[in-house]
């Protein structure tokens, strides 16, 4: 791993994304739970009032997958993250992460199991960035939780700065340490909601490098992004979600990137 | 990876988590919010600066000649109180909104209660805080003698945080997430917290003026079963405000 590792670090995304293929299919580093899926939802719905936000929704993501979630504003993306995240409870369905159901132990199990990346760096201001992860790494607790959160930073590049308070911190390194924070306990299933959002170019190698590692060991990623480029350039599936549905879903081998560019504008453009 | 242990594969051994309980969790929060409080200070410099400062202005609109301290005295306090204990019930949950905290705290596997319990242990810490310092200050401005009343003065105020703190927090919860929360919050809580204040001023003033102890009893009850209910009811409350 650590030569995968230096190798990362020089790759672009969409160079990543080639290696991350190749990576996929070599028995040596291939996942090591690819027959079961590490999330799946059946019919999940979520209706605000008579609006239904997501409609009806159905995936399954096995280790090492990526889905790239494309789709224009409001079309469900961000509600149905929340959803598999156990931050909303569904109107209808279910989803099952490591198949367990987030409707069982209040969605505990399930959650444990889950790691949200987002636009907004869900930090406390006033604490640092290891106090921070250090905080999540208990809430999820992990045994050493110090050991868990120094590793994190590390990930992310950022253990320079662990002990500065995050509001001390730019944009991009606080995105960094709460890309940290998310992935300090190991998750399973990784829900990524714009998340190269501020990332400078090291950021955005580390956090690439993080979310191979993961995938590489088991742990399926959901990518919600604007930028086609880089969701493909990701992905083992791409889907486009339109008024809480997938309208395309398929796998990445099966999209040709110019037609599929042009296709997800033709949608967008009619939604307008 | 190096030096990361990010790569490794989730595993069922020694080291695998053990999600924390609910009073585990409680602690969590609650200590989390404490360390906040303690590197900003700004809520509790606030609540300290605004008790002394309403105790003042009572102190100068005093006319000695026609309330007598004893009589005054009890009021003022759990006035000063209830109103600076709201500075510190807004500063709750706003810790939280600031670049969406909450999410990550929803997202953890704990149990909602949890959330609610820590937030209330650093609330009520927060309110005794403000006590601490304003029950002296009471004492010395109105010249009221609390040596022989202290313990079960201390009592009262602890029964009184509790009250105060769990309705608190409830509502905290519910007012964050609307546009007007500074305002939503003391009218959701206040009409709540006047069993409180009544109840623990009335026993105050019997303490104070030397009552027998069996006069006071009746508002210790109001008080307690008052801490009883809504402790109980705010907990089971509480993960109700947070659906969307």
């Amino acid at each position: 791993m650590p030569e995968t590792a230096s190798r990362w670090s020089s790759l672009s995304a969409a160079a990543a994304g080639q290696y991350l293929q190749r990576m996929l299919a070599d028995p040596l580093m291939a996942p090591r739970s690819t027959e079961l899926a590490v999330v799946r939802a059946e019919g999940l719905v979520r209706a605000f009032g008579a609006r239904r936000a997501v409609d009806g929704v159905s995936l399954a993501l096995r280790g090492g997958e990526c889905l790239a979630l494309f789709g224009p504003n409001g079309a469900g993306k961000t509600t149905l993250l929340r959803l598999l995240a156990g931050l909303l409870a569904p109107s209808a369905g279910d989803c099952l992460v490591g198949g367990v159901s987030l409707r069982a132990d209040g969605g505990r199990a399930a959650r444990s199991r889950v790691g949200l990346i987002s636009h907004a760096s869900m930090l406390y201001a006033a604490l640092s960035a290891r106090e921070n992860v250090e905080f999540s790494a208990r809430m999820y607790g992990l045994r050493r939780p110090a050991d868990a959160a120094m590793r994190a930073l590390k990930a992310m590049r950022v253990a320079d700065r662990a002990d500065a308070p995050v509001r001390s911190l730019s944009r991009g390194l606080q995105q960094r340490v709460s890309i940290a924070r998310a992935i300090v306990h190991e998750p399973l299933l990784l829900l990524c909601d714009e998340p190269y959002t501020g990332l400078d170019e090291v950021g955005s190698a580390a956090l690439t490098e993080a979310l191979a590692a993961r995938r590489a060991h088991g742990a399926a990623l959901l990518l919600v992004t604007h930028n086609l480029s880089e969701g493909l350039a990701l992905a083992t599936h791409a889907a486009i979600m339109r008024r809480g549905r997938f309208v395309r879903f398929e796998e990445r081998a099966e999209v040709d990137g110019a037609s599929y560019v042009s296709a997800y504008r033709e949608l967008v453009t009619a939604d307008a | 990876m190096p030096e990361s242990s990010l790569a490794s594969p989730i595993s069922l051994d020694a080291d695998a988590p053990a999600l924390p309980g609910l009073m585990r969790a409680s602690w969590l929060v609650a200590r989390k919010d404490l360390a906040i409080e303690f590197r900003t200070r700004t809520a509790f410099f606030s609540a300290l600066v605004f008790a002394l400062l309403g105790l003042t202005i009572f102190y100068f609109a005093w006319d000695p000649t026609a309330v007598a301290a004893i009589d005054l005295a009890p009021g003022v306090l759990w006035v000063i109180f209830t109103f600076s204990g709201l500075l510190g019930l807004q500063r709750s949950f706003g810790v939280e909104q600031a670049d969406r905290a909450m999410d990550a705290l929803l997202a953890a596997p704990v149990e909602r209660e949890a959330i609610y319990l820590g937030k209330a242990a650093a609330n009520f810490l927060f309110v005794a805080g403000v006590q601490i310092v304003a029950i002296p200050a009471v004492a010395l401005f109105y010249n009221v003698p609390l040596g022989r009343i202290w313990l079960s003065l201390g009592g009262i105020a602890v029964l009184a945080a509790l009250g105060i703190v769990a309705v608190g927090t409830l509502f905290s919860a519910m007012a964050v997430n609307t546009r007007l929360a500074e305002l939503l919050l003391p009218m959701l809580s206040l009409p709540f917290f006047v069993p409180v204040v009544m109840a623990a001023a009335q026993t105050t003033s019997r303490l104070l003026a030397g009552r027998p102890e069996a006069e006071a009893w009746p508002w210790l009850r109001i008080l307690l079963g008052f801490d009883l209910v809504f402790v109980v009811a705010c907990a089971i409350a509480f993960p109700y405000t947070l659906d969307e």
